[in-house]
């Protein structure tokens, strides 16, 4: 009961005390103000591209497995891969063939190259070769026509699915089914159009890309290519069982003898999260502190500012206690009064960064957005960075002996 | 026994090499409802007397017992409630809160006595009442006049009915007609039963109190009835206050100055 008096008695006079120095509270804010703007603006940004990788890696599908001749992410000696036997179509064919616990297999093999239609030629398309499955391990959609059948693959005939970018950049006003583009020397009739990705990290654009039978990207786009298998588990909950089948699997397919390690690699996109978190982690608590010294800054002139209104008041202070106050009635009230300048500071911050905040996110690609959860985290970093730098001025205040408070002039 | 009882109270100060004795060693009681005055030069020890009896501060040696309660050795937060609720402070620069309106004032005590607002509202109005300011309790000190500052101070340190009200040269910064107003609102709270102690260099001033106690070089010099004490067994004490049943000035309180 008494503290819930001390408490509104403080907040009366820290308003008080802040109106009647409004010029002086207000630029001794500024510091928090920009401290906070860049600190939001600085968090938004570290959302943003979370969001914005989480969104494209959940592309790649949480339960898929990727075996291939190398791992995505390596740190090791790169001489320790490179001797390694390519994954081969009949390797492929054979997990397709054996494996018990997946739900989907597909092999894939992928290149860059340019795709021709009539004398229009886009450059740096996605050539991805395929299998019937490949639609399910890559989470695909088609928008129009259809995917491959097993035989297309296996007869190799030279039929194409097209991203939604090379369709509607080839195709603006009529439907691209049974038309025919060329890649390097071979033509491809167009069967299907696949629904949009987006953009992969916020960057390369995946709707860029066409699909052809993996066994015509042998014959036309590369000789010995690097084939990957790509694996949906049955069981996304049973993920390493499919792992150990596979490992076990492709071990005896490629006779590696007992205790000798592995000769392919088994990946999954947490590799990539992993990856992510690991290094973008580390970069936003870079990227915060260097903001957060802002905060410090700002900080560090609300200390000043508050030494001065305790030097001021020590009179006051002397009044309160005469009447009463005790030392912790003294702390709550400074600290309230910090509080209440660096909370003010912290609205007006992040009603300065909410609309650069939008603009960003209307104007630009990159996916800016406050969140709650910013808002939340800013409004209790100025709090206490009142409370913090209030800290050491409330306590002389509170500590001041009552004779020499009222005595001062 | 004695509202105050002070055996023995010194106060040393250590300044640099030097300690300086403001107070050496004094002995008082003062009664319920007395109406006290405490003279003295200045540098003669009566301010440290002032702050002692206030509980502002603590002494070096000695004892103090406040309406029987040892105060001489107690925290600091022991001797805030001690102020609080026994003690009505009113200073010579009637140190009232200048952003705050007179009735905002005279709750500041009961705000740290941690009283509900309304009946917070209400005892302040009272009290404000009570010194003749009802109409004015929405001015801001800059906004009344220094009389009216120290009725506002008066009433600040009535409101939570305190055993002392302790004033210190209340009429100093008064000029003189308005400071004989002061004094006669402290004689009419000293015949409604309390207890009232001021601390004064002027003669007139200590000369409203029925006893008065001289202070020089950190010791009680003399400690007399005054003119104004023959009168007052006339007065007729109100029944709302017992603890003047007695007139203090017949309640026999013979003090050793040494």
């Amino acid at each position: 009961m008494r503290l819930h008096q001390e408490v509104i008695e403080s907040a009366r006079i820290a308003w008080d005390a802040l109106r009647a120095n409004k010029l002086r509270s207000g630029l001794a804010t500024l510091g928090v103000v920009i401290g906070i703007v860049t600190v939001t603006l600085m968090g938004t940004a570290i959302n943003g591209v979370n969001q914005a990788f989480r969104q494209s890696i959940s592309s790649l599908g949480a339960d898929v497995l990727f075996v291939g001749r190398f791992p995505w992410m390596a740190f090791d000696d790169w001489r320790l891969y490179r001797n390694r036997r390519e994954i081969t179509l009949q390797d492929a064919r054979e997990v397709q063939r054996q494996l018990t616990t997946a739900s989907a297999v597909s092999i894939q093999a992928n290149d860059n190259g340019p795709v021709v239609y009539d004398h229009r030629m886009a450059r740096g398309v996605w050539i991805n070769g395929n299998t019937e499955q490949s639609l399910v391990t890559r989470g695909l959609s088609i928008a129009q026509g259809r995917w491959f059948t097993s035989s297309d693959i296996d007869s190799e005939r030279p039929v194409c699915v097209l991203g939604s970018y090379l369709a509607e950049g080839f195709f603006p006003h009529e439907s691209p089914i049974g038309r025919k583009i060329r890649i390097n020397d071979a033509q491809f009739e167009i069967v299907g159009v696949l629904e949009k990705l987006g953009n992969f990290l916020g960057g390369w654009n995946q709707d860029n890309q066409v699909a052809i039978p993996v066994s015509r990207f042998r014959l036309d786009v590369q000789p010995r290519p690097d084939y990957e298998v790509a694996i949906k588990a049955a069981d996304p909950s049973g993920l390493p069982e499919t792992i150990e089948e596979t490992r076990a699997l492709m071990r005896r397919l490629r006779k590696v003898e007992p205790g000798r390690p592995d000769d392919f690699a088994i990946n999954q996109q947490d590799v990539f999260v992993k990856f992510f978190l690991a290094f973008g982690g580390t970069i936003g608590a870079i990227g915060l502190f260097i903001t957060g010294l802002a905060l410090v800054v700002g900080g560090i002139g609300i200390m000043n500012i508050m030494f001065v209104s305790v030097a001021e008041r020590t009179r006051e202070i002397g009044v309160r206690k005469a009447l009463g106050a005790k030392r912790r009635a003294v702390l709550v009230q400074f600290l309230i009064e910090a509080a209440s300048i660096t909370l003010g500071a912290g609205l007006l911050g992040l009603a300065i960064a909410w609309p650069i905040t939008w603009a960003i996110g209307r104007f630009t690609s990159f996916p800016a957005s406050m969140s709650w959860w910013i808002i939340g985290v800013a409004l209790a970093v100025s709090a206490s960075t009142g409370v913090i730098a209030g800290l050491i001025p409330a306590l002389r205040a509170s500590r001041m002996n009552p004779v020499d408070a009222l005595r001062s002039e | 026994m004695p509202l105050i009882r002070i055996r023995g109270l010194a106060r040393r100060y250590q300044m640099g090499a030097d300690t300086v004795h403001a107070l050496r060693g004094v002995s008082l009681d003062i009664e319920r409802g007395e109406y006290l005055a405490i003279m003295g030069p200045s540098g003669s020890g009566k301010s440290t007397l002032m702050n002692l009896l206030g509980c502002l501060d603590s002494p070096t040696e000695g004892t103090y017992e406040l309406n029987g309660k040892d105060v001489a050795r107690m925290s600091d937060n022991e001797l805030a409630d001690i102020r609080n609720i026994e003690i009505g402070f009113v200073f010579q620069s009637f140190n009232l809160l200048p952003r705050s309106d007179a009735l905002h004032n005279v709750e500041l005590p009961l705000v740290y006595a941690g009283m509900p607002r309304a009946e917070r509202r209400n005892r302040a109005r009272e009290a404000l009442a009570a010194v003749g300011l009802g109409e004015r309790m929405h001015h801001r000190p800059n906004e009344l006049s220094g009389g009216q500052r120290q009725r506002v101070a008066i009433a600040r340190a009535l409101v939570n009915k305190p055993s002392i009200i302790l004033a210190d040269e209340p009429t100093g910064n008064l000029d003189s007609r308005t400071g004989e107003e002061i004094l006669a609102l402290f004689d009419a709270l000293s015949r409604r039963g309390n207890t009232i102690i001021v601390v004064t260099h002027e003669e007139d001033v200590a000369q409203h109190a029925r006893r008065v106690v001289r202070i020089r070089d950190g010791n009680i010099a003399a400690d007399e009835p005054t003119r104004s004490a023959a009168p007052a067994p006339a007065e007729p004490a109100p029944p709302a206050a017992p603890a003047t049943a007695a007139p203090p000035v017949l309640s026999g309180s013979s003090t050793p100055s040494s």
